[in-house]
């Protein structure tokens, strides 16, 4: 469970994320819409402790993220997270790429890091890609394979950067429904994202975020079919 | 063209010449470059406002001739009556001299490594450490290699100015040839070539590891 209570967080003088409360339970999918720096991101990175906090405080399954002792190197081996940017390590196969973190951080031997890594890649459907370099590889593809190497961790939790905006139009559906296989495998997840009828689709629960504030969160039909806040109202007109 | 009063223990006397400018390239090259890399990491760790005492001392060493820096270290050894032969302090001095230069290098590489690679990085769980050798050094040291070459090479060329300090490396060797035979063309030549034969190796390396690595990025 991802407990955020109250979190307050600030770059110099700007406060962008203004006391935001989310309780996200194991399975659930909930999905974060809202517009251009209104804190989707911030909230992400601040999660798995990418980013420092103000105040509040952020606990997984129990763990303050954020307290002096914690671990965040072990904390991180089980919430996996992809960008918006595909961050491919250029310098390595889409094999190894895979294969690094399960080696170098799990400390698994080489031969049990390469069968996860082909097990995911297989699942993300890039079997026939294991020995090519990430730039010769499409944008999809690079993040398809972004993800496969965040679940060759064995998360528990994910989070999904709007992992599809920078994008052809073309590669966004085979992203997507990568996502959607992972809902339905039941992945605890929080994806931010700018397309509508995927957040319909799969999530739980979505959540709107306005100025650093979750001015709403509801059910798909609750928020999409009946917003409740004006902010909800005009932000669904401008994207529909 | 073959007559010449050249013979073979004038050209052993190049050769041994030819092996001090390695010995002083190597010893300094290696040192110089451990320590650019340690000032290179420290520098970008520190960001530039903390790393400005460090930046600063840099580059005196970037910028004072290295000539005068060797007659200065020379004379300061003598004074803190440490003892050091000339090889030790044209060694140390050098070192110091391709230290600052290549921390410049180094810290040119790290940051061109994105910002967003090595978030992805440590969003995997890595350590700084495992972020810096698995994915920081791999990608920096494709970006640094031309340059490090470029100083390598330079290094080697003005380690001749060493013959200030009474080391006998492969130009002072030549003049003193000259000096004696009165042969400058022919002599210089020999020299020319030799510190041709020993650049053109460390010249290709680089091209040849450009080309392996250029396929994958
Ligand atoms: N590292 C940073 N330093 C300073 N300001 C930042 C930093 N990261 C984000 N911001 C600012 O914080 C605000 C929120 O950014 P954030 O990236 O969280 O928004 P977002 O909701 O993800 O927007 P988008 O939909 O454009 O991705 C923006 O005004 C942004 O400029
Ligand atoms: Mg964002």
């Amino acid at each position: 469970m991802i407990e955020i209570k109250n979190v307050r967080k600030s770059f110099n003088a700007l406060e962008v994320l203004k006391g935001i409360n989310l309780t996200v339970n194991k399975g659930e999918v909930v999905t974060i819409i809202g517009g251009s720096g209104s804190g989707k991101s911030t909230l992400l990175t601040c999660i798995n402790g990418l980013e420092p906090i103000n105040s509040g405080q952020i606990t997984i399954d129990g763990t303050d993220v954020h307290a002096k002792g914690t671990d965040l190197n072990k904390l991180r081996r089980k919430v996996g997270i992809v960008f918006q940017q595909w961050n491919a390590f250029p310098h390595l196969t889409v094999l190894e790429n895979v294969m690094l973190a399960p080696r170098k951080v799990l400390g698994l031997a080489k031969e049990k890091a390469e069968e996860i890594a082909v097990k995911q890649l297989t699942h993300v459907g890039l079997r026939e890609k294991l020995s090519v370099y990430p730039n010769r590889m499409s944008g999809g593809q690079q993040q398809r394979m972004a993800i496969a190497r965040a679940l060759a961790m064995s998360p528990e939790y994910m989070l999904f950067d709007e992992v599809t905006s920078a994008l052809d139009p073309m590669l966004v559906g085979e992203v997507l429904d990568t996502l959607k296989m992972l809902a339905e495998e039941g992945m605890t997840m929080i994806c931010v994202t700018h397309e509508m009828a995927f957040a319909r689709d799969v999530s739980d629960r979505v959540a709107f975020f306005h100025h650093g504030v979750m001015a709403e969160i509801g059910t798909p039909d609750q928020l999409f079919g009946a917003p409740q806040h004006p902010d909800t109202q005009a932000f669904l007109a401008s994207v529909r | 063209m073959f007559d010449t009063a050249l013979t073979w223990s004038d050209l052993a006397f190049l050769a041994q010449g030819a092996a001090m400018t390695l010995a002083v390239t190597a010893v300094s090259v290696t040192a110089g470059t451990v320590l650019g890399i340690v000032f290179g990491v420290l520098r970008v760790q520190l960001g530039a406002i903390w790393s400005a005492p460090l930046t600063f001392v840099l580059d005196v060493f970037r910028s004072v001739p290295l000539l005068i820096q060797l007659v200065l270290g020379n004379a300061l050894q003598s004074i803190a009556k440490l003892g050091w032969a000339p090889f030790t302090t044209s060694c140390v001095v050098l070192s110091l001299y391709t230290a600052a230069y290549c921390s410049e290098i180094i810290r040119g590489g790290i940051d061109a490594v994105p910002a967003t690679t090595r978030r992805a990085a440590r969003s995997l769980g890595m350590t700084w450490w495992q972020d810096m050798r698995y994915i920081v050094a791999p990608l920096a040291t494709r970006v640094s290699l031309p340059a490090w070459i470029g100083l390598t090479l330079g290094v080697m060329k003005d380690s001749a100015l060493v013959l200030w300090l009474g080391l006998i490396e492969l130009l002072r060797a030549s003049q003193i040839l000259v000096t004696r035979l009165q042969e400058p063309l022919f002599i210089l030549l020999i020299c020319g070539v030799i510190y041709f034969v020993i650049s053109f190796p460390i010249a290709r390396l680089g091209g040849y590891l450009e080309r392996r690595w250029s396929p994958n990025d």
